[in-house]
């Protein structure tokens, strides 16, 4: 197995190379304006760095959100243009899991725990898993104050509402090491993943334009 | 490089997914799926629409042109893509695409300008453009007026329009008649049973003291609703038919008095319109008769080619790649105000110069 991975469904750009065993190469850059411009120069370096040809890739993995559209649109037709380049399955991965399997390997495997990304509009993606890292709830958005997470939790979701999640605390954004760790996983127990398509959980904003305004004085 | 380079393009600053297919000038394929019905009820395009619709519709649009064309990707020369001027969101959604077919491909990328995409287009129907070559663009997002000495890197405005462009008048006209959106070809449809000097409405800009080559359709807009609304107070019914045709008579009229104007002052003898509203027929009978009265020779792509498209980026891209042009880099950006004197956004750091040192694609 060789996976490529890489995710933009929060401010990080972050890509990794995997060969189901462990995580080759990663990279990882925060700056949520620029995820178009960092993304595909990532991936090139995250192969250089592996030392990995492109066309001995045999997946790839990509964050499938929930995030803020439209950087997250950027890693998806990114993943959907590579594999149908390269001839290659695409799987896709709740970028959430993807945080709560990092955060199990950073201590808080065997304890319940909520993962929460920004949503922006005053608003959290978040998710509940239990000690064996199973997902319970979500994905869903809503307002922090809403919610009863678990006693403890993780992500910038979790950090920008410390009243709504007191026991938050990193990582932050997602890392594609973990996401490529998950899926590999995933699929070296023969489990699906999901298919490229985002999880926007919210319907696009669209206003219907009042009807037509009258321009004489009434 | 081949005489004849096999390019692919691809076009999402709108709401209509494009994906091209050219050989030099001549057109393989032109696939096109588009999100305009998912923003009727709209009234106009809802940008985060048009974006959800994009990504659904890239991969499938893609192999949809490349077995029109009947090749394979790998026979690419070099993958062409618009960097903007459009809506940011949907520009983003093609500019991923096109890099990561570029680089998977081991192609050339070139981000090109999608207002010289529009007047480029012309060379699949009528052959290279000559030099100069006057352009008019008239669309729902633009209206200028462009004088190209070379379409791959030299592109001047001579004028533009101050407020609406001139199809956001024909959506909103549309709107004050019921005619429904997009505007255009129902108006077009709707003025050929009406008269087109019914109604005296203004023809804007276009006093002695005004800028000769820029536009305005505001006003226009606006005295066409205020006559339509007293129209409906006083009870009466309105004419649909002869204010579509007045109306559209005011616009065509104006367009083409000044692009014909701006031939005739800058000793150019190549008309070319393009833009949506290229496609509208009163439009195109008008500039063919005042073109035939001024000996400038006037060309026009068939209304398919006019409104956005793929093949448009990719004939830009085929003629990026003839005139060995620095492709773009793998950081380009969607660029949503793009400057049309940038008809492409090349790649110019060190890395840009030890990559044509290297012979361009060859990764
Ligand atoms: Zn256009």
């Amino acid at each position: 197995m060789l996976l490529l991975a890489f995710d933009t469904a929060t401010p990080a750009v972050t890509a990794a190379v995997h060969d189901g065993t462990a995580v080759l190469a990663e990279t990882h850059q925060v700056d949520a304006r620029r995820h178009g411009e960092l993304l595909l120069p990532a991936i090139d370096q995250v192969l250089r760095a592996a030392g990995v040809d492109k066309h001995r890739l045999t997946g790839i993995a990509v964050g499938v959100g929930p995030g803020p559209y439209t950087g997250l649109r950027v890693g998806l037709v990114t993943a959907a243009a590579l594999g149908h380049a390269l001839g290659l399955p695409v799987h896709g991965v709740c970028t959430l899991d993807a945080i709560a399997f990092q955060a199990r390997a950073e201590g808080l495997a065997g304890q319940p725990f909520t993962a929460a990304t920004d949503a922006r509009r005053k608003e959290v993606y978040w998710a509940s898993y239990d000690a064996e890292g199973r997902r319970t709830e979500g994905p869903a958005v809503d307002r922090p104050a809403e919610l009863t997470p678990q006693p403890r939790s993780v992500g910038a979701g979790a950090l920008l509402y410390p009243d709504a999640f007191p026991g938050g605390h990193g990582p932050e954004h997602v890392s594609a090491g973990a996401l490529a760790g998950f899926a590999a996983a995933e699929l070296a127990a023969g489990r699906e993943l999901l298919p490229n398509h985002p999880l926007y959980l919210r319907r696009p904003d669209a206003q219907v334009p009042a009807g037509y305004k009258a321009v004489l004085p009434a | 490089m081949a005489d004849e380079p096999l390019v692919l393009g691809i076009e999402t600053s709108c709401d209509e997914t494009g994906v091209g297919i050219v050989r030099g000038t001549t057109l393989l394929a032109d696939a096109v799926a588009s999100s305009v019905n998912d923003h009727a009820r709209f009234g106009g395009v809802v940008p985060e629409i048009a974006s959800r619709a994009h990504l659904e519709a890239m991969v499938p649009t893609i192999q949809r042109a490349l077995d029109t064309a009947g090749i394979k990707a790998s026979d690419l020369d070099g993958i062409a893509v618009t960097a903007g001027p459009g809506l940011a969101g949907a520009l983003l959604v093609g500019v991923s695409a096109a890099k990561a077919y570029a680089w998977a491909l081991d192609k050339p990328l070139y981000g090109v300008n999608h207002l010289a995409s529009h007047i480029c287009v012309d060379q699949l129907e009528h052959g290279r453009l000559p030099s100069p070559t006057m352009a008019l663009l008239v669309s729902g997002g633009h209206s200028s007026l462009l004088l190209s000495e070379d379409i791959t890197s030299d592109v001047r405005p001579l004028g533009a329009t101050i407020d609406d462009a001139a199809g956001e008048a024909f959506d909103k006209v549309a709107r004050v008649l019921g005619l429904g959106f997009p505007g255009g070809p129902i108006v077009d449809r709707t003025a050929r049973e009406g008269d087109p000097k019914a109604i005296a409405f203004p023809r804007g800009l276009s006093g002695r003291n005004d800028p000769a080559y820029d536009f305005s359709f505001s006003g226009l807009k606006t005295a066409v609703a205020r006559w339509v609304e007293a129209k409906r107070r006083a009870g009466e019914e309105v004419p649909v038919a002869d204010v579509a045709a007045s109306f559209q008579e005011a616009v065509t009229d104006v367009l083409t008095r000044k692009a014909v104007k701006a031939c005739k002052d800058n000793g150019v003898d190549h008309l070319m319109i393009g833009g949506g509203v290229a496609a509208n027929s009163r439009l195109r009978e008008m500039a063919q008769q005042r073109c035939d009265r001024a000996g400038i020779r006037l060309r026009v792509p068939r209304p398919g080619l006019c409104t956005d498209n793929g093949a448009m980026v990719a004939a830009l891209g085929a003629e990026m790649v003839w005139r060995d042009r620095t492709p773009s880099a793998l950081d380009l950006s969607a660029d949503s105000s793009l400057p049309v004197t940038e008809t492409h956004v090349p790649h110019t750091d060190f890395h840009g110069q030890a990559y044509d040192a290297l012979g361009g694609g060859a990764a």
